[in-house]
C-alpha cells in the first residue's frame, strides 16, 4: 500500500514536471518542434473577435485563451488535425483561414479557376475575331 | 441580343450580391454556430452568488432551457438586462447565466444592483466552458431542447421582440417534439 502511494506520488511529480517544463519562461513551448507547430497552427486560426487577425497576432483575451488551448493540446500530443477539428467543431469553418475543400467551400476554392478559364475564353474569342478583321493599313476594295 | 443581355445579367447578379453584403440589418460579426443540432456541452461550474453551490446544465436535463452568456465588461449585456428580467418574470423556461471573462465579485455586484433574472448563474473561471460552447463574445443566448441539444443561438442583445419572434415559437415546438 505504502509503495503504491509512493509510486502514485512519483508519477504525479513526473507528470506535473512534464507539464510545467513544457513551457519556458516566455510562455513558449520548450520543444522547438512543438513551438513551430504552435506558430503554424495559430497563424491559420482566425480570432473571432477581430476576424481579420489570426489568434497568433491578436491581443484579445479570446485569442489568448485559444492559444493556451492549442499549447495544451500540443503538449498532450494531439495532432494538428485534432486541434483544427476541435476549433471547427466549436467555431465553424470560419475559424480557419485555410478552409478545407468540401462541397460547401467549393465556390471559394473554385471561383479563381472559373474566372481564369472565363478570362482565357474571352481573350481567345477576341483574338480570333480580330484575326478575321481586315488590317487597317490595307486599302479596302472600292476606296480611292 | 446576347451582347445586351449578358452585361445586364452580370449587373443584376452583382446588385443582388451587394444587396446581401451591404444590408445594414445584417450583423457581419454574427457567425452561424456549428453546434446547432448538437448536444449542449457540459456546464459544471459554481454559482456566482455562492462559490460552494454547483451549477450544472445536467440538472436541467429533459427541460427546455436557455443559456445566456454575459460579463460585466460587456455594454450590450447591460442593454439586454431589462429584457432578461422581463423574460424571467414570464417563468417560461429556466435561464442559466454563464459569466465569461470576468471577476466573481463584479458579477455578483451587478446582479445585486440590477436584479437577477437567472435560475442559476455559472461562473466560468478559465473560459473553458465558453470555448466549448463556441462563445466568441457577449451577449450570446443559446436555446437547448428536451433532448439536451442546442437548437438555436442568438448573438446580440436580447429584446422582448426577439424573445417573441425567435424564442417562444422554438420553445413551443421543442416542447411539442419532446412531449
Amino acid at each position: 500500500m505504502k509503495l503504491l502511494v509512493l509510486l502514485f506520488g512519483f508519477a504525479l511529480c513526473v507528470l506535473t514536471a512534464a507539464l510545467t517544463h513544457a513551457l519556458d519562461a516566455n510562455g513558449q513551448l520548450e520543444d522547438p518542434v512543438l513551438q513551430t507547430r504552435f506558430e503554424r497552427i495559430t497563424k491559420d486560426l482566425r480570432c473571432l473577435v477581430c476576424q481579420n487577425e489570426s489568434i497568433a497576432d491578436s491581443n484579445v483575451e479570446l485569442a489568448g485563451d485559444l492559444r493556451r488551448q492549442v499549447q495544451e493540446m500540443l503538449i498532450a500530443g494531439k495532432s494538428d488535425e485534432a486541434i483544427f477539428d476541435f476549433m471547427t467543431e466549436r467555431y465553424g469553418d470560419f475559424v480557419r483561414f485555410n478552409p478545407p475543400l468540401e462541397p460547401k467551400t467549393l465556390l471559394i476554392w473554385g471561383a479563381p479557376f472559373a474566372v481564369l478559364v472565363l478570362g482565357i475564353g474571352i481573350i481567345f474569342r477576341v483574338v480570333r475575331r480580330r484575326s478575321r478583321m481586315p488590317l487597317d493599313d490595307e486599302p479596302t476594295p472600292g476606296s480611292p | 441580343m446576347w451582347k445586351f443581355l449578358l452585361p445586364f445579367a452580370a449587373f443584376i447578379a452583382l446588385a443582388v450580391l451587394f444587396a446581401f453584403g451591404l444590408n445594414p440589418k445584417r450583423d457581419i460579426h454574427a457567425l452561424p454556430s456549428p453546434l446547432i443540432g448538437k448536444a449542449a456541452p457540459a456546464i459544471a461550474l459554481t454559482d456566482v452568488m455562492d462559490p460552494d453551490r454547483p451549477v450544472t446544465n445536467s440538472a436541467f436535463k429533459g427541460q427546455v432551457y436557455i443559456v445566456n452568456v454575459w460579463g460585466t465588461w460587456c455594454e450590450a449585456c447591460r442593454q439586454e438586462h431589462g429584457a432578461l428580467l422581463e423574460i424571467a418574470q414570464q417563468h417560461e423556461v429556466p435561464i442559466i447565466g454563464l459569466v465569461y471573462m470576468d471577476q466573481r465579485d463584479k458579477a455578483k455586484q451587478w446582479l445585486e444592483t440590477l436584479g437577477n433574472p437567472y435560475t442559476a448563474v455559472a461562473f466560468d473561471t478559465d473560459n473553458r466552458t465558453a470555448i466549448n460552447w463556441g462563445v466568441y463574445g457577449a451577449p450570446e443566448t443559446f436555446l437547448v431542447d428536451t433532448q439536451g441539444r442546442i437548437i438555436y443561438k442568438f448573438i446580440s442583445p436580447m429584446t422582448p421582440e426577439v424573445w417573441q419572434r425567435e424564442f417562444l415559437p422554438r420553445i413551443a415546438a421543442a416542447r411539442r417534439a419532446g412531449a
